[in-house]
């Protein structure tokens, strides 16, 4: 088996007094869609920006490529090639493609003793990279990100990290605010990206949208990794169980069969809740 | 093809910045009887906007990059009575003047900057308390060391032939400082890699740190180059005058800003063109001094930069929303859809 490209080893979080994540142990392999569940407030959120170097852990260490590696700030894990990409994709909404597509790294060609920015170069490249990934309605680098819909964003910013080279792909609940045939979009980009072998980790809620892509799925509940299995090792409803709470859930199933039981059949009353709190 | 280029023009930044100057000059000619051969020629107003548009275009810097900075209205006064102390009332060598003068601007610009980047106070906060304290400051040094709230200077003749120099007798050579600014902006902020950190920086701070833009070290300099414009204003007024006044300065707040807003730059950033605050000035000034050249009364004058200000930015907003919602596909029907000329 390959090495894998990022390794978590007993991973804390405290912010403070306040615990979030517990003794996280996890591996992501180049190529494979590693799918992060679980419910609000799991800890999703705060273990990704531990991995892009927004956090640093309390205790426990990463590895990349089988080596221990800290992270002092997001530029590090940027320069280690993992990349982020939020909900919303591009973060410039009034800047081209071409230009935000280059922030940072813009390419430049000299006029005279002047370094210039290279306008035609960057709008020809950020165009050419998220063209191939199947977004070719994205034709014109000068338009705005704005002015983009939902899933294109996504689609650019996924682009845009390839083409840096990212070797690790974060993405945040990419799917969330996108409509069925968007969503789609994002989904097949997901795969173009793991067919070129980029580990990618997904957050979402939603179990169609990880059962389409994941190859491996890891659920916290409360801070804690509460299942790690691969596709193909949980039917669709164990994991959707899973999603909503897991235990949770299931507690809730059988404290729903117990009341009925003792009730005889009748489901417990709202109202008689509310006038005794 | 007509509608085409109209869109591409009415998509960008300064769009709303040119229409408001056609539309202020027609207004005039149509309304205040105006001889345009007459007003255009008038270095009244010109002279108006140099003055404005060296602190405009900083101003507009900042804003782009999601700060604001007001202290200007003190560093011009600043500006002018430093140089006038130091080599009119000490009669120290004039480039001792005005490196003390331009050395301030660098203190206060630095001053606002650190303590803009250090801390969470939004800036407006920050400069508002640097332009009352450098107020204050100015008020009493120049009454402390000379007894007097203006100061004479007597500049040496090379010194007025760079700074101070009235061309044709009546176009001030600050004229000449400003066309240079706006064209060396111009360069750095459209066409260069910091003018894309800028637009980043204020798009969205975090997302353009992470990628290892210094932004705060950007931010700190643009407060310095702030200052140091405005004070660098104050200088140029105190050799062409040959004193100093220790009033003066608080109208550039308003003036700056609503030049930069009429030039399309957005109030909260990441959005902005130096040709837009170039035209925003010109706009200004003509407003503020072409009434002179009307039958309008003086008295007027600003409530028409106020229905000037509100039009612009309506327009701004508008365009602005042409401009994220353009696509290649059907730039004609758009253009046509949109096309106020049309209307
Ligand atoms: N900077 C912080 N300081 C203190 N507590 C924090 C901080 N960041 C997150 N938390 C806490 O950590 C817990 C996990 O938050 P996190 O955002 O990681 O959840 P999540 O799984 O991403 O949830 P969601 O599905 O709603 O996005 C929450 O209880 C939150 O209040
Ligand atoms: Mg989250």
């Amino acid at each position: 088996m390959t090495e894998p490209v990022l390794e978590l080893r007993d991973v804390n979080k405290s912010f403070g007094p306040i615990d979030v994540l517990h003794d996280i142990n996890l591996t992501v392999k180049a190529g494979e869609v590693l799918c992060l569940l679980g419910d609000n407030g799991a800890g999703k959120s705060t273990l990704i920006k531990t991995l892009a170097g927004v956090h640093k852990p309390t205790s426990g260490q990463m590895f990349m490529d089988g080596k221990a590696v800290t992270f002092d700030k997001p530029k590090d894990a940027a320069d280690r090639g993992i990349a982020t990409v939020h909900q919303f994709g591009g973060t410039f909404p009034l800047m081209t493609i071409g230009r935000s597509f280059f922030v940072g790294v813009e390419p430049t060609r000299k006029i005279g003793p002047f370094k210039v920015f290279d306008r035609k170069t960057a709008n020809e490249t950020a165009v050419k990279a998220v063209q191939e990934f199947g977004i070719t309605r994205i034709d014109d680098g000068d338009r705005l990100i704005g002015g983009l819909s939902g899933g294109e964003r996504q689609s650019l910013a996924i682009a845009r990290a390839v083409h840096f080279g990212a070797r690790v792909l974060i993405l945040d609940e990419p799917t969330a605010a996108l409509g069925v045939k968007q969503a789609s979009h994002v989904l097949r980009i997901v795969l173009e990206a793991k067919k070129r072998g980029i580990a990618v980790i997904f957050i979402t809620h939603q179990v169609t949208h990880a059962m389409a892509v994941g190859d491996h799925f890891a659920v916290l509940i409360r801070g804690a990794v509460a299942a790690n299995f691969m596709r193909g090792e949980k039917s669709r409803e164990e994991i959707t169980d899973l999603m909503a709470g897991g235990e949770a859930l299931a507690d809730l199933d059988t404290a729903m069969e117990g009341y009925m039981e003792t009730h005889e059949g009748h489901p417990p009353q709202p109202a008689s809740r509310a006038t005794v709190a | 093809m007509y509608n085409f280029v109209v869109g591409t023009i009415l998509r960008r930044p300064e769009a709303g910045a040119a229409l408001s100057l056609i539309l202020v000059v027609l207004f005039f000619v149509l309304f205040g009887g105006v001889d345009i051969a007459n007003m255009l020629g008038a270095a009244s107003w010109v002279n108006f906007a140099a003055n404005l548009g060296i602190v405009a275009i900083p101003v507009g810097l900042l804003m782009i990059a999601g700060e604001l900075d007001i202290s200007i209205g003190a560093m011009i006064p600043a500006g002018s009575m430093t140089i006038s102390i130091l080599s009119g009332h000490y009669e120290l060598p004039i480039l001792v003047g005005m490196a003390g003068a331009l050395g301030l601007g660098v203190i206060v610009g630095l001053i606002n900057g650190l303590l803009t980047v250090r801390t969470s106070v939004p800036s407006l906060i920050i400069t508002l308390a640097t332009l009352v304290a450098m107020q204050g400051i100015v008020l009493s040094a120049s009454v402390l060391l000379t007894g007097k709230a203006s100061v004479p200077l007597a500049a040496p003749e090379w010194t007025k032939a760079i700074f101070g120099q009235l061309i044709g007798g009546s176009y001030q050579i600050i004229i000449l400082w400003w066309l240079a600014f706006v064209v060396v902006a111009w360069a750095v902020v459209h066409h260069s890699r910091f003018g894309n950190w800028l637009f980043a920086m204020g798009g969205d701070k975090e997302s353009a740190r992470n990628p290892g833009i210094p932004t705060t070290k950007m931010a700190i300099w643009l407060f310095i180059l702030s200052a140091v414009s405005a004070s660098f204003v104050g200088m140029c007024g105190a050799i062409l005058f040959n004193s100093a006044q220790v009033s003066g300065g608080m109208n550039y707040i308003f003036n700056a800003i609503v030049s930069v807003v009429v030039g399309g730059v957005l109030l909260t950033g990441g959005f902005g063109s130096i040709i837009g605050i170039f035209f925003g000035t010109l706009t200004f000034a003509v407003v503020n001094q072409g009434i002179y050249f009307t039958d309008i009364d003086r008295n007027w004058s600003s409530l028409i930069i106020g229905v000037m200000l509100l039009l612009a930015v309506l327009m701004n907003n508008s365009f602005r929303n042409l401009a994220m919602t353009y696509s290649p596909r059907k730039p004609a029907v758009k253009a046509a859809v949109t096309n106020p000329s049309k209307a």
